[in-house]
């Protein structure tokens, strides 16, 4: 029973970071069909810039998390305005998803230039003793990671639904035409959401660094996790990511406690797999909603 | 073959023989092998992106099968290496219909995804199964001809870009003939090829098996001309790298493989000099070609020779 | 205008100062060395002191007017950690440069791979990596040599500790790379004969986040102790994990451990990390009359006062390759067979950093298990247990 709940303390902390990925590449994928396989460096950025803040320029903690989200947020707008942007009008989507690619490598060179090869930290957003449940020990941080979580998504609840502009994004994803003849201004809909697909990754990267560090080529993996995470739960629902992202996590954990820890990578992908035959809208997601996009 | 395309592969043959004439820099050679074995893989790819408008993030997983299996059949079973490499590609070829008719019943980013899903999978076996784990292991046999083993740098040259003009004709063909007009159809529109009684989904299946046979092949090439293996080279990102290449080289034609092959492979040698900062320069370079030049290079240049014509 | 004319004029005395200082000391031909390390990529922490040690010392060696009278230029070329560039960076050298010996590249996959290059060419390489294939069968392998201590040493200094200690029942953790994977085959196969039996094999990818759950599995099994292997963020995280779970048996880590950023990043949790470590780490402590101390404090102070950061355990292999290089050349001129020969019979007590050398015929690394001390993290830095 303690090494159940063990795993699954483990499976949740990687699971939020798989989600809040998740999350991201879903915002806008709904907006654009885009899939912006440069979401996991928004982490790295998260994760990097706050050291940068909070330990290089010792700003206070308020201050430096302010700067970090500035930072994402002005990187995903640039990376939109600069590169997306122009590419949108021509609608060749391998295109773009190409230049996400290059972008992440782009971005991962800035990294690697400013903060070097060497993996950074900063401490936990508590100190203190971690907590003991039922035997099964869960740190702080881990805690903050999940309640961040949680709260990111009921903030983008909300948004989507109870603001305009949140609506206004909704209707884009629904179609485009529509919403443009609704006199929604599209444009501005998908440089927002890349704004804030920036913002949810590099809250994902503040709060994971103090457990699992940060280095400059982190990136990759998580978009490949946050994708599958994604996937798993149908992509453009994100509470499907959410789910999708603890199913991974948790699926990843167990698989390494109770069949063997070089093969829960590959038995998440098989799950992956299978659902994507068996229900290629997600685990949760109704068939009739999968919408067929064509590169 | 269109006229056009004849004489292009003609001219190929012509340099191929004549390029070691031109340097005797076995350095040069070395690298233009590899942009053959990695044009190889990239010509698959070309086919099955710009033909049949699929995309696959899995080529890594067909080109490890190829290498991996090929090496292990005659490093430790002794057979001959051009026994082994055929083997290597049947089973990779019967890998790529097994993954293909469930994907391909799906559209869209779905078989990406199945194909990336299958590619890390590949990977993952290789680390844990494959001989030497993630260290990998070497002393593969050198290819071998009929009892001819082929040592020379010069050697491998001329036979792998023997392999490239021999497919390039057989592909050439293919598109050509009735099979291609018909993806060419799928590409362009679904619904008005199943009106004219395609069959579509069979003839994709074809063409992601010949983009996993060109994959295996290069996978085994590759395996007997260094002689050394380890998982590391068989991941994601060479699947993404190859994607580039077909990008950046055009989707549109089939010389668009070769053309990005070309180009991904020499930029780092070039970007040598920039030492540290080749990552930053490598990602600017890909950013910008991909922004200016849409449709890749072979497309742009087909393009402005035509303008140039009508002038 | 004026401004101008006059910054001209120092511009063309500077570039005639330079030129003649230039070409009075390349007056003669230099003696061209090939170096490849994983400069980026997954084991750009193995290249970058490599590359870092190997720029210094060049600068060093040349101020001090070079070998025999002659310069010494080393051409870095970087691997991306990746077999075929690897494989392209030494066609590059051997053919355009044409260099006497290569010294890297840094991981055993890559060195690998040029095995059979570099036995066709009959040019030395002397690899900056630990795997024992690399210089083994030692017939095959006449022209390579390698300058990091066997897994093997290192898993022998751990196991002879563990039992003084008593233990006989260890978890191990490792990470899946070749690093990883060379130390586990290592612990599992040497562990019979120190009468410890492994009770639990785990593992985790060079990019993991969390490894709770193989720890706690390792728990459960009963072990009396852990063993990690693994270098960059995972032994940090391993530390971090087996800190918050306190598991109540001791934590060892492998030779990659020897890095005080590891002790910062990992904090409090580092205190009681048991690791077999290369005297470099720890040359301060160890007495004056060690062959090893005074080379060490040499290289270390210069390199932290160069670049402010410390060289590890792995600059130190780059170190000694290129000594040995450099020493062979000195004794021999340039002679690719002569300097193979000289490191062969004649490298024997030879002092580097990464211990006392012996080569031989049939040892072409010349390190065994006394090249560690095993050490204990206290209080923030490392103490060598007796």
């Amino acid at each position: 029973m303690t090494l159940l709940l063990q795993f699954l303390f483990s499976g949740l902390t990687t699971g939020t970071v798989y989600a809040l990925v998740g999350i991201g590449f879903n915002i806008v994928y709904n907006s654009t069909s885009i899939i912006n396989l440069a979401q996991g460096e928004f982490v790295v950025i998260g994760g990097l810039m706050m050291w940068f803040f909070l330990e290089g320029m010792q700003l206070p903690f308020a201050v430096s998390l302010s700067l970090t989200l500035l930072t994402a947020a002005v990187v995903g707008l640039l990376m939109e305005r600069l590169t997306i942007k122009p590419l949108l009008k021509k609608g060749d989507l391998l295109l773009m998803i190409m230049v996400t690619i290059a972008i992440s490598i782009l971005i991962r060179g800035i990294l690697m230039f400013k903060f070097g090869k060497d993996p950074y930290t900063y401490p936990p957003f508590t100190e203190g003793e971690p907590i003991n449940f039922y035997g099964a020990v869960i740190t702080q941080q881990t805690l903050w990671v999940i309640g961040i979580t949680a709260l990111c998504i009921v903030l983008l609840y909300l948004f989507f639904n109870k603001t305009m502009t949140g609506r206004a994004m909704r209707a884009c994803s629904l179609d485009v035409k529509a919403a443009r003849l609704m006199g929604i201004n599209v444009s501005n809909i998908v440089m927002l959401s890349f704004i804030i697909s920036a913002i949810i990754g590099a809250i994902g990267g503040i709060a994971i660094t103090p457990i699992s560090l940060m280095e400059y080529d982190k990136g990759a993996m998580l978009s490949v996790k946050g994708f599958c995470a994604a996937i798993m739960g149908g992509l453009g629902r994100s509470r499907g990511a959410v789910a999708g992202g603890f199913t991974l996590g948790i699926l990843e954990s167990l698989t390494a406690g109770y069949i063997h820890s070089g093969f829960k990578d590959a038995v998440a992908l098989l799950i992956m797999l299978f659902i994507l035959f068996v229900k290629p809208a997600g685990i949760f997601g109704k068939a009739e909603i999968v919408r067929l996009r064509k590169f | 073959m269109t006229k056009g395309n004849a004489i292009a592969v003609l001219l190929l043959g012509i340099l191929v023989i004549l390029f070691p004439q031109l340097t005797t820099d076995n350095y040069i050679l070395t690298i233009a092998i590899f942009i053959g074995i990695n044009a190889l893989v990239a010509i698959g790819l070309t086919i099955l992106m710009g033909y049949a408008g699929q995309i696959s993030l899995g080529q890594a997983g067909f080109y490890g099968i190829g290498a991996y299996i090929s090496a292990i059949l005659s490093l430790y079973l002794g057979l001959p290496v051009l026994l082994s490499m055929i083997i290597a590609i049947a089973i990779a070829s019967i890998t790529a219909v097994v993954l293909a008719i469930p994907s391909l019943r799906l559209k869209g980013h779905y078989l990406a995804v199945a194909t990336l899903g299958f590619g890390e999978i590949i990977h993952i076996i290789l680390h844990e199964w494959g001989p030497g784990g993630p260290s990998g292991f070497g002393d593969i046999p050198p290819l071998s001809i009929f009892g001819y083993i082929l040592h020379s740098t010069l050697e491998y040259f001329y036979l792998i870009w023997l392999c490239i003009i021999v497919i390039m004709i057989f592909s050439l063909n293919l598109i050509n003939s009735m099979t291609g007009k018909a993806l060419r159809a799928i590409h362009d529109s679904e619904i008005a090829s199943l009106t004219l009684g395609i069959n579509i989904t069979k003839l994709k299946i074809k063409v992601f098996v010949l983009s996993a046979v060109y994959a295996a092949l290069a996978g085994a090439l590759y395996a007997h001309y260094v002689t050394f293996l380890s998982p590391s080279g068989f991941s994601l990102f060479y699947s993404v790298l190859v994607l580039m290449m077909v990008v950046i080289g055009g989707i549109s034609n089939i010389w668009g493989g070769i053309a990005g092959a070309l180009i991904i492979t020499i930029l780092p040698e070039v970007l040598r000099g920039f030492k540290e900062f080749d990552i930053l320069v490598y990602g600017m370079i890909l950013t910008l070609s991909l922004l200016f030049m849409r449709k890749g290079i072979v497309p742009l240049i087909i393009e402005t020779y035509k303008r140039w014509i009508s002038k | 205008m004026k401004v101008m004319g006059k910054f001209f004029l120092i511009f063309l005395i500077l570039l005639a100062t330079t030129t003649l200082i230039s070409t009075n000391s390349y007056s003669k031909e230099p003696y061209k060395i090939g170096a490849i390390f994983s400069v980026t990529g997954p084991a750009s922490f193995l290249g970058e002191p490599e590359k870092n040690t190997v720029l210094m010392l060049v600068e060093q060696i040349n101020k001090a007017g070079g070998i025999n009278g002659r310069p010494l230029e080393v051409i870095i070329e970087d691997s991306k950690s990746d077999e075929t560039q690897a494989v392209l960076a030494a066609k590059k050298l051997l053919e355009k440069d044409k260099v006497l010996a290569i010294i890297g590249p840094s991981t055993t996959g890559e060195s690998m791979a040029l095995v059979p290059i570099m036995t066709q060419a009959q040019t030395p390489l002397i690899s900056a990596a630990a795997g024992a294939n690399i210089t083994q069968p030692v017939k095959e392998r006449y022209w390579i040599f390698k300058t990091a201590q066997y897994d093997t040493s290192a898993v022998e200094a751990i196991y002879n500790y563990m039992k003084k200690q008593g233990i006989k029942k260890v978890g191990i953790i490792t990470i899946t790379t070749g690093f990883g994977d060379a130390g586990r085959k290592a612990l599992i196969e040497m562990a019979p004969k120190f009468g410890i039996s492994i009770v639990a094999d785990e593992r985790y990818g060079p990019k993991d986040t969390d490894m709770t759950t193989q720890l706690t599995k390792i728990k459960a099994a009963g072990a009396q102790a852990v063993i990690n292997w693994s270098v960059g963020p995972g032994q940090v995280i391993v530390t971090k994990n087996w800190h918050a779970l306190k598991m109540g048996i001791p934590l060892y880590q492998s030779h990659g451990w020897g890095s005080k950023k590891n002790l910062e990043l990992a904090g409090k949790a580092a205190e009681g990390v048991i690791a077999p470590l290369g005297r470099l780490v720890v040359w301060d402590k160890l007495p004056d009359k060690h062959p090893q101390k005074a080379l060490l404090k040499k290289y270390v102070t210069d390199y932290e006062a160069r670049y402010k950061s410390e060289p590890g355990t792995f600059g130190g292999h780059a170190y000694d390759a290129l000594m040995m290089v450099v020493e062979a050349l000195k004794n021999v001129g340039p002679d690719k067979k002569k300097i193979r020969d000289y490191i062969e019979t004649k490298i024997k007590k030879w002092p580097g950093t990464g211990g006392i050398f012996n080569m031989s015929p049939t040892d072409h690394c010349g390190l065994d298990a006394s090249a560690f001390e095993m050490v204990i993290v206290k209080n923030g830095d490392w103490e060598i247990l007796k």
